[in-house]
This record gives structure tokens, C-alpha cells and sequence, in this order.
């Protein structure tokens, strides 16, 4: 196996009692590579993440990280999960969820030392909510929790980032941090892979594409592959194409998800 | 004979309560059924003080209010008071019951119930409480006419508002899209699930209600994928357990109620374990091939 | 009353000593624990738990032929454990939702728990009327050693909470990343749900099999409406858990006849009930005050 990729993943499926959500799924993912995951609902984007963190059980297949299983190689990968999947209702302060990421490094009955305190407000830093470390997580907004989500996943320290729709119901602005958040990150050689729902920004935002409807579509550096044929292959041709190329994109009828 | 009314009652007690039981399976509102029928019990002796005892009437609608207070207590708890819905159902029917724990205490010798049979009923003493008519003729016992009544009336609402009813189990959100209120619909179904306890308390008791109002429906839910089946296997398993379970009590010297509960849990292990091994089955189809279409887009 | 009440917080008499003590221990490990139950919204597993220890109890019974606190208690660990895994089994492998799995597993072991119990009294064991003291619970039966056992049991909770505080707030909130940080969850999972069992076998004493759910839930779903930290919350619930305690002792002080559950969970919920509504903050009333100052303000301003 090439030393270089990051994620290998062959013939993984997934299923519960006989409905398949994934299908003899194969790729490999080169290191420090901006990665989208691409399909409608339901076609198994956020349960390829799960899968691969081991959320999920599989079914048939295996999973590489760094040429070895999960197990081994906890400590360099890092999960941020979709926003709802969690009650942010919970009494807990920014920078108390923050150093959650922080747990994996400390050990079962260990304390948060002042190293750990540091990580975590330089996380929070980075994505801009350093001012928010005292706040209860019940006052934030949807961009400002997925910030602290995110500064979370930053405080494990870890080379591969799994993102389950970061940019979902966030504004603007911090649709701007996050990405340039990821940009940097790519830079400094961390490999991440990002579920994503808008066929719009795929190109502007990420070097390679996997595209998913329970089995593979097609995988690669987003030029070659995030083509008109493979988004209708994709999406099942229910598209409406409004231009021909070039600015195809452009003019693409945007999915909307549920 | 004796026998005969006793399985009766406690079959008219688990179709009442299984019909109405499978919604609330659907629903997901189990524990709210459970709270009812523990919180009904101060009103119960409220209305056995102040009616002297044994009064089915002025009983039914003390309790049947009480039914519907808890309810009404939950959803305030939950979505004015920001309460989390299960700590707001455990609060809520604690409260109440504890109350009516304490009410029985105090008035012990006023009130002819006592905690055994909060628990677990006396439905063998049913047959006992007959109705004798002016010409001296007898024609069994008040409880089974009672839950014979309940029964019209649980089979009409159902029969009458099926679609109303199958549509707030299945798609709340369509439902109230289209204008149906789920929420008349489901103080309806509570204040029923209250009558429905209030009267069968006396036959098996406060805890083991939750028994018929769950277990059968539950088994039939494994069993089955549509409605009307499930509510027709509920009206089938309901009848078996009371069936068994009686004998089985009768044979070991028991309680009856706590037999009824039992034999649903026999029952409900082995349908578990034929459906598990269908599915299991199923997975291992799914392996060996691929056996269904890729998800249907937009 | 005056002379009851200045007889009983003197404390002078040992028993009274022994039971205050050990209604307040009990009382507030489970308020604890119960916090986590709360969060992770497992309220009624709690409920599940309590009934379902019923059986364990009179197992061991009929196994001793008469009242054996220590082997009871043992009983009813494996009867409410057994219970947590079936229901855990019954979501996991088939379509049946968590509440309803809780519902029947509730119903079937209580109803065996009964069945147990007809049995005995009809076969005219002698000491019977101990065991439905476990029903609707006696403070005023606990004696010196039953204090010792339970401030044992209180100490390991408290030890163990602390010891596992971070872990455990964090399965409250997102078990699925704990999960991903490679922290082993099912282990977690398994001691907690032991701490349940364990606060439940020591509450029922007093509390009761029935009414033992509110002693894990109420001071809980009453602290959370004080506080958003959740150290702050557990140290709230704990002292919510030790005054319904002591409430209960005091009851069962006066009146020796009644039963002390009915009575600490009415103390317990008044409290829940005041916090719901007055509590600064999250109270509804709180929360209707402020706006209606909000919205004079804006009045004033604009006016």
C-alpha cells in the first residue's frame, strides 16, 4: 500500500437488515488533500465517516488509516460530527466541550493539566471564539457551535479531520473561517475529508471529490472527476443542466437536502 | 364458571387496553400510558372517599380527570417549563402516585382499597361483585359489564377514527400539516388510556395495566408491519395471555395479574427470537448479495 | 409538634441518628447518579431498574427462607442489571423502541416480582412483612449496620462520580466522539449503569421498588433548572437528594405506621416543582418576568 495515502478504504459496505447504505466502496486518499464527499440524502455520506471512526459497525470491507486500523492510530484522527447530533442544551461551557477533545491524550482518571488549557484556548483562537471560552454552549449560535465543534477536533492534535457537513446552517462569515481554517490546515499537510451538501461550492473548495450514491460513483482530484456525468450518475440524471460547461457550475440547480 | 369470569375480565382488560396500547407503542408514548395509570391513583381515592366507596361513576370521572391533569402537567413541564420530556413524566406520575400512597395511608379504614391491591388487583374477587336484577336473576358480574361497556366504546373511537388516529401515530407533521390536531387526538387517547386504567384497577391493579398496554401491542409491532394486524394479533395475544396466565396462577397459587405478566414475557421471548433469526438471516443475504436498488434521489 | 420536632433535630436518640443519617446518604448518592441519567436522557431506565429489582429481592428470600438484607441486596443487583441488558438487547436487535422495552421489561419483572410475593405470603413464610417493606420503602427500619453498608455504598458512588466525572459528562453529551477518541464506552456504559443498579438497591429501602425512580430523577430535573455547570449541578442535586432525605426520616419519625417513600418523593418534588417555576434564570416565571421587563423597557424607550 502507498505510504503516502492517508485513508484506504476497499470494498467496505455497510448495511443494516437488508437495506445496503454502502456498497463495496473502494478509494484511497493521498495526504494533505482537501477532500468533499458528494451525493443526495441517504446515499451514505455521513455513515462513510461513521464507518471509518468506527460509530458504525461494517459489514464487509476494512478500513486503513496510515497503513494500519483505526485502533492503532486513534490519536491522529480526528471526528466532528453533524451540529444536531448532539443537545446543545447540555450544561457545558465552550471551552469545557473544547477540551473534551483533549480526553483522548489524557487518559481515564487523569486531570486537564495547564499544557491541555493552552491547546485548548489556542484552539478556540483559530476559529475565532476565543472571547466565547466562558459562554454556556446553550447561548451560541449555529456558526459558533460549529466553530466549537471544530475547535475541538483541532485540540486532538490529529493528522486526518472528518467533518460531517461543517458548512450546514452556518452564516457566512463563518463559512469563511472554516474554510480558510481547512486551507491552512491542508498547508501544513493534515488530510481532511468533509461531507458536503452544496453542489455549488465543490469546485472552489475542495482538490479532490468522492461522489456517493451507496456505491461508488467516482473518486479523484475535483477536475477530472466532479464531471456533468458523474453528477448525474450520482444523482440519479434528475438534474436539470441550465448551461453546457464552464460555467456549468454556476448555473446548477442547487439540491436541496431535508 | 368462576373461572370463566375471571379469564373474561382479564381478556376484556388486555383488548381494551392493547388497542389503545398499540397507538401509544407507535407513538413512542409508552411511559406517558405508564404515568397515567400510576397517577390516576389519588383520584381514585379521592372519588372512593367522597362517594363512599365502590361508586363506578363518580370513580371513572375523578380519575379519568386526574388522566387527563397528568397529561396536560407533562406537556406544560415539557414545552412551557422546558422541563426534559422524561424527566417531566417521572416527576409528574411520582408526584401523583406518591400522593395517593399517602392518601391511602391516612384514610385506611375509610377506603376499601388497600396497597396490594394497588399493586397487583384482586381480580379474583370480580366474580363475586355480580349485578342481580329486580326479578333475582343473575347476570354475572358489574366489572365485566363495565370493561364490556369500555370495550364499545375503545372499538367505536377506533373503528370511527381510524384515520385520524393512524395518521398522528405515523406523520405527526403531515398530520398537523393537513389540519388534523395532534393534540385533541392525543388527549383523547390519554383520557381513554385513564378510563381505561381507572377501570380495570380494581382487576389488575395500577402497575400491571401497563402490561396489556404495552406487551401485547409490542409483540404484535415485532410480528407485523401493518396496522390492522397489529391491532387484531393485540386482540388475539391480549385473550392468550389472560387465558394462561390465569391458569398458570391458578395452578401455583399466585397472583393472577403477576402470572398475566409473565406469560406476556414468555410470550414476547419467543416471538423476540423468531423475529431475530429472520433477520439475521436477512443480514446474511445482504453480504452474500446485494439485495436492493441504490437510494432513490431527489 | 413543637416537642416532635425539637425531639427529633436534637438528634439525642441513636436511632433517629442512624436513620436521618442514612435516609440523607442514600438520598443524595442517587440524586448523583442521577444527574447522568437525567443528561443522557435516560430518566425512566431508572424507573425500569426499580421494579425490576423486585424479583432479585424475593429470589433471594425464598432462596435464605427469610429475611437476609445482604443476600437480598445481591439479589437485586443481578435483577436490575439483568434488567438494564435485556433492555438494551430488545432496542439493539429488534424494531421495538426504547420505551417500550422499558415498559415491558418493567411490567414482566414486576410481575414475576409478584408472583414471588403471593407465593411467599400464600405459603406463609413467618418474616413476609419485611420484604414488602421494600415496596413502598421504611426508613424508620434502618438500623447502625444498614447506616455503616450505605455510607460504604455512598463513599464508592461519590469516589467513583468523581474519579469519572470528564468521562462521563462527556457520554452525557456526545457518545459518539467519546467513542472516536478511542475511550472505552461500553466499559463507562457498564459502570454507571452499575452505580444505577447500586443507588437503587441501596434507595429502595427507603424509598421503596415503586417510587425509587424519582429519588435518580427529580433532584436531577429540579438542579439543572439552578445552574449550568454541571459540577455545580451535581453538588445541587446531592443536597435536593439529602433534604428530601431528611424529610422522609423526620415522617417516618412521627408516623412509624407510614410508609417513607410517598413521603420523600412529595418533599423531593415540591422542590422540583418550585424550581420549574422560581427558579432565577431558567424559571418560567423568572423567564415571564424578564420578559415582560424587556418588553416595558422597550416601552420606555421607545415611548
Amino acid at each position: 500500500m502507498n505510504e503516502n495515502n492517508v485513508l484506504k478504504v476497499n470494498s467496505l459496505t455497510v448495511g443494516y437488515t437488508w437495506k445496503p447504505v454502502l456498497w463495496e466502496i473502494d478509494f484511497e486518499i493521498p495526504q494533505g488533500k482537501i477532500v468533499g464527499v458528494v451525493g443526495p440524502n441517504g446515499a451514505g455520506k455521513s455513515t462513510l465517516l461513521k464507518s471509518v471512526m468506527g460509530v458504525v459497525p461494517v459489514t464487509n470491507g476494512s478500513v486503513g488509516i496510515f497503513g494500519q486500523p483505526l485502533d492503532e492510530v486513534r490519536k491522529r484522527v480526528s471526528y466532528v460530527p453533524q451540529r444536531e447530533s448532539v443537545d446543545w442544551d447540555f450544561p457545558a461551557s465552550v471551552f469545557d466541550v473544547v477540551m473534551m477533545g483533549r480526553y483522548g491524550r489524557l487518559g481515564l482518571l487523569s486531570r486537564p493539566r495547564k499544557a491541555d488549557k493552552e491547546v485548548v484556548l489556542d484552539c478556540l483562537e483559530k476559529v475565532g471564539m476565543a472571547d466565547f471560552a466562558k459562554r454556556q454552549i446553550s447561548q451560541l449560535s449555529g456558526g459558533q457551535q460549529q466553530r466549537v465543534f471544530i475547535a475541538r477536533a483541532l485540540a486532538q492534535q490529529a493528522d486526518l479531520y472528518l467533518l460531517d457537513e461543517p458548512f450546514a446552517g452556518v452564516d457566512a462569515a463563518t463559512e469563511e473561517t472554516i474554510i480558510r481554517l481547512l486551507r491552512k490546515m491542508s498547508e501544513e499537510n493534515k488530510t481532511l475529508v468533509v461531507v458536503h451538501h452544496d453542489l455549488q461550492s465543490v469546485k472552489k473548495y475542495f482538490d479532490w471529490v468522492i461522489m456517493l450514491n451507496v456505491d461508488l460513483v467516482a473518486y479523484g482530484p475535483t477536475e477530472t472527476v466532479f464531471t456533468e456525468e458523474n453528477i448525474k450518475k450520482t444523482y440519479g440524471g434528475k438534474l436539470t443542466f441550465l448551461s453546457d460547461d464552464g460555467n456549468m457550475i454556476a448555473d446548477l440547480y442547487t439540491i436541496q437536502e431535508k | 364458571m368462576i373461572s370463566f369470569w375471571i379469564i373474561l375480565t382479564g381478556a376484556l382488560v388486555a383488548v381494551s387496553a392493547g388497542l389503545l396500547g398499540c397507538f401509544l407503542v407507535l407513538r413512542r408514548m409508552s411511559m406517558v400510558g405508564d404515568a397515567i395509570s400510576h397517577a390516576v391513583l389519588p383520584g381514585i381515592v379521592i372519588a372512593f372517599l367522597i362517594s363512599g366507596n365502590r361508586e363506578p361513576l363518580t370513580v371513572l370521572i375523578g380519575a379519568g380527570i386526574l388522566g387527563l391533569l397528568t397529561t396536560f402537567i407533562i406537556e406544560y413541564l415539557h414545552k412551557k417549563a422546558k422541563v426534559q420530556g422524561d424527566a417531566a413524566i417521572g416527576v409528574t406520575y411520582t408526584f401523583l402516585f406518591a400522593i395517593g400512597i399517602i392518601l391511602l395511608s391516612l384514610f385506611a379504614g375509610q377506603v376499601d382499597i388497600d396497597q396490594d391491591c394497588v399493586l397487583y388487583g384482586e381480580i379474583a374477587y370480580v366474580p363475586i361483585d355480580t349485578i342481580i336484577t329486580a326479578s333475582g336473576v343473575n347476570l354475572g358480574p358489574k366489572p365485566v359489564y363495565l370493561l364490556g361497556g369500555l370495550l364499545v366504546v375503545i372499538l367505536l373511537f377506533i373503528v370511527v377514527f381510524y384515520k385520524q388516529l393512524s395518521l398522528t401515530a405515523f406523520d405527526p407533521g403531515f398530520a398537523s400539516a393537513i389540519g388534523i390536531s395532534t393534540v385533541i387526538w392525543h388527549y383523547l387517547l390519554m383520557g381513554l388510556v385513564s378510563v381505561t386504567t381507572v377501570v380495570s384497577f380494581q382487576s389488575v391493579g395500577a402497575i400491571l395495566i401497563i402490561n396489556f398496554l404495552i406487551g401485547p401491542p409490542s409483540i404484535a409491532y415485532l410480528l407485523t408491519g401493518s396496522l390492522k394486524r397489529m391491532l387484531i394479533y393485540t386482540v388475539i395475544i391480549g385473550t392468550l395471555i389472560a387465558f394462561f396466565g390465569y391458569h398458570i396462577a391458578a395452578y401455583l397459587n399466585v397472583s393472577i395479574a403477576g402470572c398475566m405478566a409473565v406469560t406476556t414475557g414468555i410470550i414476547f421471548v419467543i416471538s423476540f427470537f423468531y423475529t431475530h433469526y429472520n433477520t439475521r438471516v436477512r443480514k446474511k443475504d445482504l453480504v452474500m448479495n446485494k439485495t436492493s436498488q441504490p437510494v432513490e434521489t431527489i | 409538634m413543637m416537642q416532635v420536632l425539637i425531639d427529633f433535630f436534637s438528634f439525642s436518640d441513636p436511632n433517629i441518628r442512624y436513620v436521618v443519617l442514612g435516609s440523607m446518604l442514600l438520598a443524595a448518592s442517587s440524586a448523583i447518579v442521577g444527574v447522568f441519567i437525567v443528561l443522557k436522557k435516560k430518566a425512566l431506565i431508572g424507573d425500569a431498574v426499580s421494579h425490576s429489582v423486585l424479583p432479585g429481592i424475593c429470589a433471594a428470600f425464598l432462596f435464605a427462607g427469610s429475611k437476609n438484607i445482604p443476600l437480598m441486596i445481591v439479589g437485586a443487583f443481578i435483577s436490575g442489571w439483568l434488567a438494564i441488558v435485556m433492555i438494551d438487547f430488545i432496542t439493539r436487535h429488534s424494531k421495538i423502541k426504547k420505551d417500550a422495552a422499558i415498559s415491558i421489561i418493567l411490567t414482566v419483572f414486576f410481575g414475576l416480582g409478584i408472583v414471588m410475593l403471593t407465593y411467599i405470603q400464600h405459603n406463609g413464610y413467618a418474616s413476609q412483612s419485611g420484604l414488602e417493606s421494600f415496596i413502598f420503602g421504611n426508613a424508620a427500619a434502618l438500623i447502625g449496620n444498614d447506616v455503616i453498608v450505605f455510607s460504604v455504598i455512598a463513599v464508592v458512588l461519590v469516589v467513583i462520580v468523581i474519579a469519572f466525572f470528564k468521562e462521563f459528562t462527556l457520554m452525557a453529551f456526545d457518545e459518539p466522539y467519546a467513542k472516536t477518541l478511542g475511550l472505552p464506552v461500553s466499559r463507562l456504559e457498564l459502570l454507571l449503569t452499575t452505580l444505577t443498579v447500586l443507588a437503587v438497591v441501596t434507595g429502595i429501602t427507603a424509598v421503596g421498588v415503586v417510587l425509587m425512580a424519582a429519588m435518580l430523577i427529580t433532584p436531577a430535573a429540579a438542579a439543572r433548572f439552578w445552574s449550568d455547570n454541571i459540577r455545580k449541578i451535581v453538588v445541587i442535586s446531592a443536597c435536593f437528594g439529602a433534604f428530601s432525605g431528611l424529610a422522609g426520616a423526620f415522617i417516618s419519625y412521627m408516623a412509624p405506621a407510614m410508609p417513607t417513600g410517598p413521603w420523600m418523593v412529595v418533599a423531593s418534588s415540591c422542590i422540583a416543582f418550585f424550581s420549574f417555576f422560581f427558579a432565577p434564570g431558567r424559571g418560567s416565571v423568572s423567564l415571564w418576568w424578564r420578559k415582560r421587563q424587556h418588553i416595558t423597557d422597550l416601552n420606555r424607550r421607545v415611548g
